[in-house]
């Protein structure tokens, strides 16, 4: 059965198993690393039914529930993005909660100034700001890859320590309305400049265009040459150097748009959530969306699944930790044991047997 | 106190504060050049700083040895290192990922045991007065110096001297440099590499303990602030050479002081800023020092983040 792969009728089934490979070894990775998560709360002698029971009432049981996940999706297909398209091109970037907490600030600060002005005007131009403000901040994170050589992986999770810094610096300095006493923040926006829910529910317009804004992505990275020339690039530098691709504006520009991707996030938590900037832009959205692209393996529209996943996690986080007694970092260790497990899949790509027909006659 | 001193006082804090603040540095960075020293990185090193504060913080509490503390943080430190040298000996594992999944999972057991310690006062690692020469206080206060940096300066110098001289570091020359030169030798590189990470992250956890147990001296989930992240570049800039490491993590450390002496002296403005000056240096440290055409002086031949 050597020429098995050959025929038409194998090709075909060749691909199948390609398919069904890419989707059961990232589902099979989530449930090891669970699976690990439930022995770890057996050692704490917590029981681990209890949990998933309460993740489940909590986080996708009711609609209640379900509006409560749906409106923490949002920055987390925002912030994935950010890291998924980067990604295509072989870049680890995983600095995006910079550019969503000075997407965020800079939101807030128009808003103020553009306070009395048509929202039909003012809000596309806030939007543009978050937008522009995240895309140079991880545009340059690509700009210093590509021109210095400067590891971008190191490069942007310090421009995201220098982002909360600077965004301390001006919620605390010079954008602080005096009025916000305990909670330094930019003055609150009117409410004319605030995007409210969907019609009939608590979710707020941030989750339908961040789904829009997965599936553009995919229609990207998947169905463009620009997507296509970029995972090229990826896979090998010299190789799309010497094929004549325009590396450094492939870099430049998926580092910029995953950047405004993570500045667009920061636009709907200030203007749909918070009201105002403060320090609760820095809430860790940013480094949960490096795990969700990852479980994703980059895929955008994969990213929308997932992404509703883990912020069910979030969702229950509050009644877990008042019903079992656990401490709120409980989640990050669950997202640590997932995301090494996830990684940990890599390795098995190709090996099992299952997956790849054309062994299935040796044996 | 102050004011006898005058604008001089600025210098002398930031003195002590480097000497204080480098410390982690200097540890984390020699760990994190032993194991790029073996073709592989370990981003991850932040999470077994942020873990080995919190066990060093733990044990020495629970024990009342502040010494047991940096016993354990160390060998906890090792186990993370273990696990993330054996994940990377797989095929096709990104090392660079695996460093950013063990950061996020040391950091969140950390604070998940770390919970019940944040009230506890456990006891001090000790220091040695080396400033009692001189009879102003804060010249004192600047030479009181922890045992642990004393260490690590005698550390750096014997790492130098095992790369240069002895067998062992021969072997992880070698394998750091071309795994196929390794394999035609007879070693086994994974092996190898699995040791130099374990060894390396047990000198990060001895770096959290400091930070726990003398300077700032307590545990609470904002110890690190990415000093962690912050000593890997610092690997880079030191060009992988255990003693530059030393100057390199003074360098660092004074920056990290800047904010606290400013603010001893009655500055407060832009504090936030200055408490930004480590990541600025860094992010600036390297921007000079990396090039897209040429690989760096001194690094490994085999490691990712220069490829």
């Amino acid at each position: 059965m050597t020429t098995f792969a050959r025929t038409t009728g194998g090709d075909a089934l060749v691909a199948l198993a390609r398919r069904a490979e890419a989707v059961a070894i990232p589902l099979g990775a989530l449930l090891v690393g669970l699976a690990v998560f439930g022995l770890f709360l057996l050692t704490q002698g917590k029981s681990p039914v209890a949990f998933f029971g309460y993740v489940w009432q909590a986080g996708f049981g009711s609609a209640f529930s379900w509006q409560n996940t749906l409106s923490r999706t949002a920055p987390l297909l925002f912030a994935a993005l950010c890291v998924a398209l980067p990604a295509r091109l072989g870049l680890v970037v995983i600095g995006g909660e910079g550019a969503i907490v000075l997407g965020g600030v800079a939101v807030g600060a128009l808003g103020v100034a553009l306070a009395g002005t048509s929202p039909v005007l003012a809000l596309p131009l806030m939007a543009a700001a978050g937008i522009a403000v995240g895309a140079v901040w991880i545009g340059a994170v690509g700009a210093l890859r590509y021109y210095r050589g400067v590891n971008e992986t190191i490069a942007s999770l310090l421009m995201a320590y220098i982002a909360i810094a600077l965004m301390n610096h001006l919620v605390e300095g010079p954008l602080r309305d005096p009025a916000s006493l305990n909670k330094p923040s930019t003055a609150p926006l009117v409410d004319a400049l605030r995007v409210g829910p969907l019609p009939g529910m608590e979710v707020h317009w941030g989750l339908p265009v961040g789904i829009l804004c997965c599936i553009l992505a995919w229609v990207l990275i998947d169905r463009t040459t620009w997507g296509f020339a970029a995972r090229i690039a990826g896979g090998n530098v010299r190789a799309a150097q010497v094929q004549g691709l325009p590396v450094g504006r492939l870099i430049l520009g998926f580092t910029a748009l995953g950047g405004s991707f993570a500045g667009l996030a920061g636009f709907f938590e200030v203007t749909a959530v918070q009201g105002s900037a403060n320090a609760s832009l820095a809430s860790g959205y940013g480094y949960t969306g490096i795990l969700i692209a990852f479980l994703a393996r980059h895929n955008p529209l994969a990213i929308i699944p997932v992404a509703i996943l883990l912020a069910g996690f979030e969702a229950s986080s509050g009644l877990v930790q008042r019903r079992m007694d656990l401490p709120d970092a409980t989640v990050l260790v669950l997202q640590g044991f997932v995301f090494i497990a996830i990684l940990l899949s890599d390795t098995l790509y190709g090996r099992l047997k299952i997956f790849t027909p054309e062994r299935w006659g040796r044996g | 106190m102050s004011d006898d001193l005058g604008l001089w006082a600025i210098p002398i804090a930031m003195i002590g504060g480097a000497i204080r603040v480098s410390t982690p540095f200097l540890f984390v960075s020699l760990g994190e050049v032993l194991t790029e020293r073996s073709g592989r990185i370990n981003l991850g090193l932040e999470g077994t700083l942020v873990f080995g504060a919190m066990t060093g913080y733990a044990v020495a509490y629970l024990t009342g040895s502040a010494w047991t503390g940096v016993l354990v943080a160390a060998l906890a430190g090792s186990v993370f290192g273990l696990v993330h040298g054996l994940i990377c000996s797989l095929p096709r594992v990104n090392d660079i990922a695996i460093g950013i999944a063990m950061m996020l999972l040391g950091t969140g057991l950390a604070f998940y045991f770390g919970k019940a310690f944040i009230q506890p006062v456990a006891p001090d690692l000790p220091s040695i007065p080396l400033g009692g020469w001189s009879g102003l206080p804060q010249v004192q206060a600047a030479l009181d110096v922890n045992v642990l940096f004393l260490i690590g300066i005698v550390l750096a110098l014997a790492l130098a001297w095992m790369f240069r001289t002895t067998r062992i570091g021969l072997v992880i020359r070698v394998v750091g440099d071309s795994t196929d030169a390794a394999r035609a030798m007879g070693l086994r590189p994974a092996v190898i590499r699995t040791a130099a990470t374990a060894a390396g992250g047990a000198f990060a956890g001895i770096g959290g303990a400091y930070l726990s147990l003398y300077y700032p001296g307590s545990w609470n989930e904002g110890i690190s602030s990415g000093q962690g992240l912050m000593a890997v570049a610092l690997v880079i800039f030191a060009r992988w050479n255990p003693v530059a490491c030393i100057w390199a993590a003074l360098l660092f450390g004074g920056a990290g002081a800047l904010g606290p002496a400013l603010q001893s002296v009655g500055v407060s403005e832009g504090y936030y800023l200055f408490y930004a000056a480590p990541y600025v240096l860094t992010l600036g440290v390297l921007i000079a020092t990396s090039s897209p055409t040429r690989a760096m002086t001194g690094a490994p031949g085999e490691l990712s983040i220069t490829k």
